[in-house]
């Protein structure tokens, strides 16, 4: 089995609030990250493919098309947005680097059909990331 | 699952040097790494801690708490510190990055409880580094 792995970048704004929870409790669980201007990040998203090279081409999958799919599915709803407001796959949910990781796992599961989809690593800065294998699954 | 990774450093000196060999076998497996002054790194500590986000936060660990746990716990212990002289650690065991990685894991593993932790990854040089899950049965 070989992994694939490309890489993209985005830079987008966010900032953490909860309706579940009360202005007081979300100032005090989130702090500076609850001020409603937000503040932005330049995601790296590094995503796997795993798969058996094609005997013909010696290729997983067309790099190509994979460029397009990441371009189309991630690049033009994240990049240089404002998550909260202007990411409807993240409506309704607080955009932590955990819950942008599953969102993007849903945006590209269904897209990727030579090889399979392994895992996504999505880093918010170069000090903290998040692994995502899909929904119930674990490394 | 959502695996959640967070970057730490700190520097150290150790000294690679076995009281259960003799000093030519000392000389001959640890070579200069056996240097009776020390030696030190910077290293590029990871930890990983594994679970399903809170629905309410969206948040597998609050952040600011496992950084001040990893503050507190390891980087105070062994940021700028001599990690041979560490009596509670290496007092039987040579202070290799491998025992220093496992040491780590379990005090991590013992003393938080916020969060699974899953692994911990430590980089001793840019072109070393040692990942450590637990036995088997740890993380199950």
């Amino acid at each position: 089995m070989i992994y694939l792995t490309r890489k993209i970048e985005f830079s987008a704004s966010h900032y953490y609030h909860s309706p579940a929870l009360s202005a007081e409790e979300n100032r005090r669980l989130f702090g500076k990250l609850n001020n409603p201007h937000g503040h932005g990040h330049n995601y790296m998203l590094e995503v796997t493919v795993a798969g058996e090279p094609d005997p013909v081409t010696g290729m997983v999958l067309d790099l190509k098309e994979l460029k397009e799919i990441l371009q189309h599915e991630v690049m033009e709803v994240f990049d240089h947005k404002f998550i909260n407001e202007q990411v409807p796959v993240l409506a309704g949910q607080v955009p932590t680097t955990e819950n942008i990781a599953r969102a993007i796992w849903g945006l590209l599961a269904g897209k990727i059909t030579r090889g399979r989809l392994h895992h996504i690593r999505l880093y918010e800065t170069p000090d903290l990331f998040v692994d995502f294998y899909g929904d119930g699954a674990a490394r | 699952m959502i695996y959640l990774t967070r970057r730490y450093r700190f520097s150290a000196s150790h000294r690679l040097h076995s009281l259960r060999l003799s000093e030519p076998e000392n000389q001959r497996i640890y070579g200069k790494c056996s240097n009776p002054g020390g030696h030190g790194h910077n290293y590029a500590l990871e930890v990983t801690v594994a679970g399903e986000p809170d629905p309410r936060t969206g948040m597998v660990v609050d952040l600011t708490r496992l950084d001040a746990f990893v503050e507190k716990e390891i980087l105070e212990r062994f940021d700028l510190s001599y990690l041979n002289d560490d009596r509670d650690c290496f007092a039987e065991k040579v202070p290799t990055t491998e025992n220093l990685c496992m040491e780590i894991y379990h005090r991590l593993r013992a003393g938080f409880g916020d969060a699974s932790v899953d692994r911990v990854r430590l980089e001793e040089t840019s072109l070393n580094s040692f990942t450590y899950r637990g036995e088997e049965g740890d993380n199950a």
